[in-house]
C-alpha cells in the first residue's frame, strides 16, 4: 500500500482527481435516486403551488430566519403526531424552494399550524408574542404590521418558480400581483377570478389594515400551511400492501 | 541545516492578514454568539427589526464557521504549504485577491443577514450574488494551493496538504452544488434553488453535513498533521495510519448527511444508508485522533511546560469526544429523541469550541512568533490562563445543552397516567430557561478567553526586541 500510494503523494493533479472522485460516490448514490420523484414524492391529493400572497409569506418567514427555531416536519413518531397532526408527507414540500424542514423546535413545529389559531391570535401574537404566551421566548416581530409587502416584482417571482418546475399558469403570472392584494382584502370583484385561478383559498384582510403588509402575507402564509393536502384519503403505500394481503 | 542551503522566502504577509483577521472575525462571531445565547435566556434583548434572534443566528454560525473558520484554514494552509514544499507560495497578487475578495465575501454575507437577504438555508444563507463571488474567490484559492504544490521543491506531498486539498476541492463541489439558483431577475438579490422539497433537503444536509465534514475537520485536521509534530518536534506516529485515515475520512463522511433527516419525509432507505455511514466514521475519526495524540509519543512531557501543546492536546480530545457522540446521535432511535433539541447545539459546540476553535488558537499560538519574527509569545502563562477559562466555559456550555436537550426530548413524548400528553410545548420551553442562562454563562467564558488571546498575541506583536518576552524554542530549527 505504501509503496503504491507514493505515485499518488508525488502527483498533485492525480491526487486531485482521486480524491473528487472518492468524495463524489456518496453524494451521487443518495441524491440521484432521489430525482425519481415517482418513489420519492408519495402521490396525495391537494397539494398546490403557492398563492402569489402566500409565497410573498413565505419569503417573509425566511427573511426573518423563522427556520432557525421552527421546524415543518412532523416525523412518524406516536408524540409528534398526537401534539401536531399527521406526519408530514414530501408531497406537502414539492413547492417550497428550498424546503423549510428546519433542525431545530425552540418553538413548536409549524407544519400543520395553519387553522389552529385565529388571524387575530396571529397577529397579535407575532406582535407580542409575550401578550399571549407569557413564557414565550419569541422575539417580537411588530415591524411586519408597518411594513407594506413588496408585491411589483411578485410576478418574476412566479416566473423564476416556473423555470424551475412549479405550474404557475401565463394567467397567474400576469394577474400576481393583483391576486396577491385581493387575496388580502374581504371582498374585491376580482375574487372570482382569482379563485378560478387558485380554487377555494382563504381570502380576507389577514391583519385587520387597509394595506397590503408582511404581516397580511406571513399570516395568509402561517394559515394555509398544512391545510391542502387531503390526508383522509391518504394512505401509505406499505399499508395499502398489508391490506391486500 | 545544510550552510548551502536557501531558505526560500515565503509569503508570510499574506498569512499576517488572515491570521488577523480569523482573529478579529473569531472574537466577533463569538461576541454574537454569546448575545443570541442571551437572547434565548431573556428574549427582550431582541431590538428592533434587524437584531432578533431569526437574524443573527445565522450571522453567529457563518461568523464562526466560515469568518473565523475559514481565515484561520487561509492562514494555516498558506503557512503550512510553503513550508512543506519548500517554495514560496504562488503568485502574490492572487494569494492577495483571496485574502480581500474573502472578507469581502463575508460582509456581503453578513449585511444580507441583517437585512433579510437570505436563501433561507442553514449555513448556505448566501444569496446568489455573494455566491457567485466567493466561487470566484474559491478557484482562485485553488489555483494559488495547487500552484504551490506543483512549485515544490520536496518530492512528497505533505500529509497536511492532502487534508487541505480535499478540503479545498470538496468545499467547491458542496458550495456549488447546493447553491445552484435562478435569480429572480439581474437587479434582484433574491433568487430560488433549482432543488426543492425532499430534493433540496436531502442535498442542503449533504451540504450543511460536509461542512462540517470538509470545511470544520479535513482543513482543521491539516492543522493537526502539521503543527503537533512540529510543536512536539516528534514525526507524525504512523504514515499507514496516516493513509487510511485520508482516504477512509474523505470517503465516508460524504454519506452521512442524511442522518440530519431522521424519520421525515426522506425515503427510509436513504436514512438507513446516512445512520449506517455515521456509525463506520466513528472509525477514521478516532484513528485520526489517534494518530495525532499518540504523535506525543516521547514527547508527553513537553506537555507540562507548553501549553500550546496543551491546546492541541485537549482539542484532540474533544475531537475524539465528538466523533464518538455524533454517530451515537445518528443512530435513528437516538436521534427521535435528540433531534430538534439543545442535545444538537451542545454537540456542535463541543466539535466548534472544544476541537475547530482550539486548534485554530493553538495554530495562532504557534504562527505568530514566526510570522511576526518574535522570540516567543508575550506570556505562557497567559496562554494557560486562556486554556483554562476556555475548557470551563465548554463544559458549561455543552452540559447545560445535554441536560436541557435531553430534558426536552424527554418531556415533548412524556405520557401522563391517563395516555395524555404530559407537557404543553410551552411548559418544555419554560423548563430550558436556566440551562441557557448557564449556557450563556459558559459561552461568556469563552470569549474572555478569546480576549485574553488578543492581549497576548498584541503584546506579542508590538513586544521591542529589548522587551523581555517568554523563552520558547524559536521555529524552523529544521524544514
Amino acid at each position: 500500500m505504501l509503496e503504491k500510494h507514493k505515485k499518488i503523494e508525488r502527483n498533485s493533479i492525480l491526487m486531485l482527481v482521486l480524491t473528487v472522485i472518492t468524495i463524489s460516490i456518496g453524494g451521487l448514490i443518495e441524491i440521484v435516486p432521489l430525482f425519481r420523484m415517482e418513489t420519492t414524492i408519495e402521490p396525495v391529493k391537494g397539494v398546490r403551488p403557492y398563492t402569489p400572497l402566500e409565497l410573498a409569506g413565505y419569503n417573509v418567514y425566511l427573511k426573518e430566519g423563522c427556520y432557525n427555531c421552527h421546524s415543518q416536519q412532523i416525523r412518524a413518531l406516536r408524540d409528534e403526531v398526537e401534539r401536531y397532526g399527521h406526519y408530514s408527507l414530501a408531497a406537502e414540500s414539492m413547492y417550497d424552494f428550498p424546503f423549510q424542514w428546519g433542525s431545530k423546535r425552540t418553538g413548536p413545529d409549524l407544519a400543520r399550524v395553519g387553522g389552529k389559531y385565529s388571524d387575530e391570535w396571529h397577529v397579535e401574537h407575532l406582535i407580542k408574542p409575550q401578550d399571549l404566551v407569557p413564557e414565550s421566548i419569541m422575539p417580537s416581530y411588530k415591524h411586519l404590521s408597518k411594513n407594506i409587502i413588496t408585491l411589483r416584482d411578485i410576478d418574476e417571482h412566479l416566473s423564476a418558480l416556473r423555470m424551475i418546475g412549479v405550474p404557475y399558469s401565463d394567467a397567474m403570472i400576469e394577474n400576481a400581483t393583483v391576486d396577491a392584494h385581493v387575496q388580502a382584502m374581504d371582498e374585491h370583484d376580482n375574487q372570482y377570478a382569482f379563485e378560478e385561478r387558485y380554487g377555494r383559498v382563504s381570502m380576507r384582510n389577514f391583519d385587520g389594515q387597509p394595506e397590503t403588509t408582511e404581516m397580511d402575507a406571513l399570516v395568509a402564509y402561517l394559515q394555509m400551511l398544512g391545510t391542502t393536502a387531503e390526508l383522509n384519503d391518504y394512505k401509505a403505500e406499505s399499508l395499502k400492501r398489508r391490506e391486500e394481503k | 541545516m545544510n550552510s548551502t542551503f536557501v531558505k526560500p522566502k515565503y509569503n508570510d504577509d499574506v498569512v499576517k492578514l488572515f491570521t488577523m483577521a480569523s482573529i478579529f472575525w473569531g472574537v466577533t462571531g463569538f461576541l454574537v454568539g454569546v448575545f443570541i445565547a442571551l437572547q434565548m435566556a431573556f428574549p427582550v434583548l431582541n431590538f428592533g427589526e434587524y437584531l432578533t434572534f431569526g437574524r443573527l443566528r445565522p450571522l453567529h454560525t457563518s461568523a464562526v464557521i466560515f469568518a473565523f473558520g475559514g481565515n484561520v484554514l487561509f492562514a494555516t494552509s498558506y503557512f503550512i504549504v510553503q513550508r512543506t514544499c519548500g517554495t514560496r507560495l504562488w503568485g502574490d497578487r492572487a494569494a492577495n485577491f483571496t485574502f480581500w475578495g474573502y472578507q469581502l465575501f463575508i460582509v456581503l454575507a453578513a449585511v444580507g443577514y441583517l437585512t433579510g437577504v437570505t436563501q433561507g438555508k442553514e449555513y448556505a444563507e448566501p444569496e446568489w450574488y455573494a455566491d457567485l463571488w466567493l466561487t470566484i474567490v474559491w478557484v482562485m484559492y485553488l489555483i494559488v494551493f495547487m500552484m504551490t504544490l506543483r512549485n515544490r521543491t520536496e518530492p512528497h506531498i505533505y500529509v497536511a496538504n492532502w487534508f487541505f486539498l480535499a478540503f479545498i476541492v470538496t468545499v467547491a463541489v458542496l458550495h456549488l452544488a447546493n447553491n445552484v439558483s435562478i435569480p429572480i431577475s439581474i437587479t434582484s438579490t433574491k433568487s430560488y434553488p433549482l432543488w426543492g422539497g425532499v430534493q433540496s433537503a436531502m442535498i442542503q444536509w449533504w451540504y450543511g453535513h460536509n461542512a462540517v465534514g470538509f470545511f470544520l475537520t479535513a482543513g482543521f485536521l491539516g492543522i493537526v498533521y502539521y503543527f503537533v509534530p512540529k510543536r512536539a518536534n516528534r514525526p507524525v506516529y504512523s504514515y499507514r495510519l496516516s493513509i487510511l485515515h485520508f482516504w477512509s475520512l474523505i470517503f465516508i463522511y460524504i454519506w452521512a448527511g442524511p442522518h440530519h433527516l431522521h424519520y421525515t419525509a426522506l425515503p427510509d432507505w436513504a436514512q438507513t444508508l446516512g445512520a449506517t455511514f455515521s456509525i463506520i466514521l466513528w472509525m477514521p475519526s478516532w484513528g485520526g485522533m489517534i494518530n495525532g495524540m499518540m504523535t506525543l509519543s516521547g514527547a508527553w512531557h513537553k506537555l507540562r511546560e507548553d501549553p500550546v501543546l496543551k491546546f492541541m492536546i485537549v482539542s484532540l480530545a474533544f475531537y475524539g469526544m465528538s466523533t464518538f457522540e455524533g454517530p451515537l446521535m445518528s443512530i435513528k432511535t437516538v436521534n427521535a429523541l435528540s433531534h430538534y433539541t439543545d442535545w444538537t447545539i451542545g454537540h456542535v459546540h463541543s466539535g466548534a469550541l472544544g476541537w475547530v476553535a482550539f486548534i485554530s488558537f493553538a495554530a495562532i499560538y504557534h504562527m505568530v512568533p514566526v510570522l511576526w519574527k518574535k522570540k516567543g509569545l508575550y506570556s505562557t502563562k497567559l496562554v494557560n490562563t486562556h486554556l483554562w477559562v476556555a475548557t470551563i466555559g465548554i463544559v458549561l456550555y455543552i452540559s447545560a445543552m445535554w441536560v436541557s436537550g435531553i430534558m426536552q426530548g424527554r418531556m415533548w413524548r412524556s405520557y401522563d397516567a391517563m395516555g395524555f400528553l404530559e407537557y404543553s410545548f410551552i411548559e418544555t420551553v419554560a423548563a430550558m430557561h436556566p440551562y441557557y442562562v448557564i449556557r450563556a454563562m459558559g459561552g461568556g467564558l469563552f470569549l474572555i478567553g478569546a480576549l485574553i488571546m488578543v492581549y497576548n498575541i498584541f503584546k506579542t506583536i508590538t513586544a521591542t526586541a529589548s522587551s523581555k518576552i517568554a523563552n520558547e524554542p524559536a521555529e524552523e530549527a529544521s524544514c
